[in-house]
């Protein structure tokens, strides 16, 4: 434990080591990108659909975003950067993933403090709902952790795996609803149907959740808005905390032979 | 009676650490396969794509509480292995280890420093890492401060250090570091003067401490001799010696022997040809000095050795010096013409008292030698036994106390004759 709170400070310390602005980077970078993607997506390409809250509802999701996207590819290599110290320490080295991704997460929260003050002028609806979204955050976290668990064993062994993640990473970009409203799948009665499956993958699932319950129960639709059925709803919560699991058995298994491998 | 006393004592102290049938191997990739490509051509063709090297087999010993107990030998024996395995950074593929109470590895100095971190923040993290909370940390903070003697630089970024300092909180760290077993490699044997004597005072501290346990990785049987009580030798991945330090470091010391001298053997066996190795020739194609005795030798008893020759005339001389590996300098020599042998091939037993030495490595070298044509009264050296050839041994008594001189204060003492005042 004592670890894991050294390793998170330090890892946060260093994050912005050397920058003028320092701390000030977590919030201004989101920023910068959600200003890119506004102008890009919503006002030339029209990406829209036309409700008050979608920019900040696209702030949000970039943030989401980019915590998942970070704290999966920083977890991956977590393992093989801190070689040196694995080779010469005997500790529990699932804490150097948990630490890094901890990291990242810190970011999160600092960005989505800058999305709830930029809700005040964005037209987001505070209702009660906001309580469910720390439950929701621990999911996200539940599913990036996973993630980083099980990228980072392959890691150690496979360094190909980076290679493979980034694609990946771009492809789940795409599919979840983020630049884009979900309704301009819905809308459209060739895709309809890939919209419920595209809903039911659980990082997407994830971020349309924080943001209905966080921006807007009106305009952002989830899983449980758009199929009627609980049994199906449950599968991305489900899937999430399988996920974590394999991640867990398959760096347990591994993290034995770590130090002899790298 | 006292061996028995010691054995007593020792059985009261309890075991901090056993190592039970460890045995350890390493996969060694043959081909570059940290890659799914390889991976799966491997898996294709069927190649498990690694060969399999035992490092460790079958190691048992215990450590006892307040033991400072050392583990000794050569490159690649397998003892940075063993002191992972006890690390708990390698896992033993067979047997177990069982530790009693906090250990703490020092495998590398500053495990974990980060250059961009103020010295305050490292030796945190450091401790961090080394399984130490906060409040132990805290505790020890001021001892490890003091004793680098940074306390006006604890502020500053690691990488503002110069590499001295860093070392220097490095060591404090790990020698400050409250533990109940500390594993030390050899890397602590770096450094100047100064720095050398404080891990002098600090291991000749702990030594005294009944509490701590420390076990010493090294190749320094001088180390060994000093601060040990106990000790293992390791060979290829077996314990071959173990138990009281000196039998272990004398051991080492034959071991090491063993092997120069086997490399002459190997060395004989591909010189079959027309090419006469260093110092011998068509006239004299074999001169060599073997053992008879151990070449670890006691003062007290004499060293038999023989010289084997082959030479055609029969106006051949041998003659004979000692070397001292250690000190330098020859201690004796026979003389020119002194041994006067036969022609042929032939075996010369010779006896040779060590009484009058200390401790220390000797090489015995000999020349062949015979009359030379223009004056009778003189010879001249026509064959001389390379480092191949010479014999090298050891002597070891315990008898002798001081090692520092060549001659031991049995043989030799000065004795005072008279103070005059001036």
């Amino acid at each position: 434990m004592v670890v894991f709170r050294e390793l998170v400070k330090t890892d946060f310390q260093l994050r912005y080591q050397g920058s003028f602005l320092g701390m000030l980077w977590s919030v201004v970078k989101p920023l910068m990108l959600f200003a890119v993607m506004y102008v890009v997506f919503v006002r030339f390409l029209k990406f829209t659909d036309g409700t008050p809250t979608f920019p900040i509802s696209l702030l949000c999701g970039t943030c989401l975003w980019n915590f998942f996207s970070e704290s999966t590819s920083m977890g991956m290599r977590a393992i093989v950067d801190r070689g040196d110290l694995l080779r010469k320490i005997h500790f529990p080295n699932y804490i150097i993933v948990a630490s890094t991704t901890m990291g990242s997460m810190i970011s999160l929260s600092i960005n989505l403090l800058v999305v709830i003050a930029f809700g005040f002028f964005a037209h987001a609806h505070y209702t009660w709902r906001i309580l469910l979204v720390p439950f929701n955050i621990l999911q996200l976290y539940i599913i990036a952790l996973g993630f980083a668990l099980l990228l980072g064993t392959l890691y150690v062994y496979f360094r190909d795996v980076a290679h493979i993640w980034e694609v990946v990473l771009q492809a789940l970009f795409y599919a979840t609803p983020i630049i884009y409203p979900i309704s301009m799948i819905t809308k459209n009665p060739e895709f309809a149907w890939a919209a419920k499956i595209i809903m039911l993958n659980p990082s997407t699932q994830v971020i349309m959740d924080v943001r209905h319950n966080l921006l807007s129960p009106e305009y952002v639709p989830t899983v449980w808005t758009m199929i009627h059925n609980p049994l199906i709803n449950v599968l991305p919560y489900l899937a999430s905390i399988i996920l974590l699991w394999i991640g867990v058995a398959v760096f347990r298994k591994n993290s034995a032979k770590f130090a002899e491998v790298l | 009676m006292v061996a028995n006393e010691m054995t007593q004592a020792e059985a009261e102290r309890p075991v901090v650490l056993k190592i039970d049938h460890v045995a350890k191997s390493f996969r060694l990739p043959t081909e570059q396969a940290t890659g799914l490509k390889m991976a799966f051509l491997n898996w294709t063709k069927g190649i498990k794509g690694y060969t399999e090297q035992k490092v460790l087999k079958d190691i048992n010993f215990e450590v006892h509480q307040g033991d400072f107990f050392g583990i000794v030998g050569r490159n690649g024996s397998g003892k940075s292995t063993l002191l992972k395995i006890i690390s708990q950074i390698y896992v033993p593929e067979k047997g177990s280890v069982m530790v009693n109470g906090k250990l703490v590895p020092f495998i590398e100095l500053g495990v974990g420093f980060n250059p961009e971190l103020t010295g305050r923040e490292n030796v945190y993290l450091n401790g961090a890492l080394l399984g130490f909370s906060r409040d132990e940390i805290d505790a020890m903070y001021d001892d490890i401060v003091e004793f680098a003697e940074l306390e006006e630089f604890m502020d500053q970024k690691l990488k503002n250090y110069s590499s001295g300092m860093q070392v220097r909180l490095a060591f404090s760290v790990a020698i400050k570091a409250q533990g109940d077993i500390l594993v030390l490699d050899e890397v602590l044997a770096v450094g100047d003067e100064a720095f050398q004597r404080k891990c002098d005072n600090f291991f000749a501290e702990i030594k005294k401490d009944p509490t701590k346990t420390v076990i010493l990785v090294t190749h320094s049987m001088d180390a060994v001799k000093r601060y040990c009580n106990k000790a293992i030798l390791i060979k290829d991945g077996e314990i071959i010696a173990s138990g009281d330090k000196n039998d272990v470091a004398d051991r080492y010391t034959l071991e090491n022997l063993k092997r120069e001298n086997s490399k002459d053997s190997a060395d004989q066996n591909t010189e079959k040809l027309d090419v006469y190795p260093e110092g011998l020739n068509k006239e004299v194609p074999i001169l060599r000095i073997n053992p008879v005795s151990p070449t670890v030798a006691q003062s007290s008893s004499d060293f038999i050795f023989e010289i084997e020759y082959m030479y055609g005339h029969n106006d051949g001389y041998i003659a004979i010096s000692l070397n001292d590996i250690k000190r330098g300098g020859i201690p004796y020599d026979s003389g020119p013409d002194t041994f006067k042998v036969p022609q042929g091939h032939h075996i010369v037993r010779f006896s040779m008292p060590l009484h009058l030495f200390n401790d220390g490595e000797y090489k015995v070298f000999c020349t062949l030698r015979r009359l030379t044509l223009s004056d009778s009264e003189k010879t001249e050296m026509i064959a001389f036994t390379n480092n191949s050839n010479s014999l090298i041994f050891a002597i070891r008594d315990s008898k002798n106390t001081n090692n520092y001189a060549l001659i031991n204060d049995r043989s030799m003492s000065v004795s005072l004759v008279e103070t005059m005042q001036v």
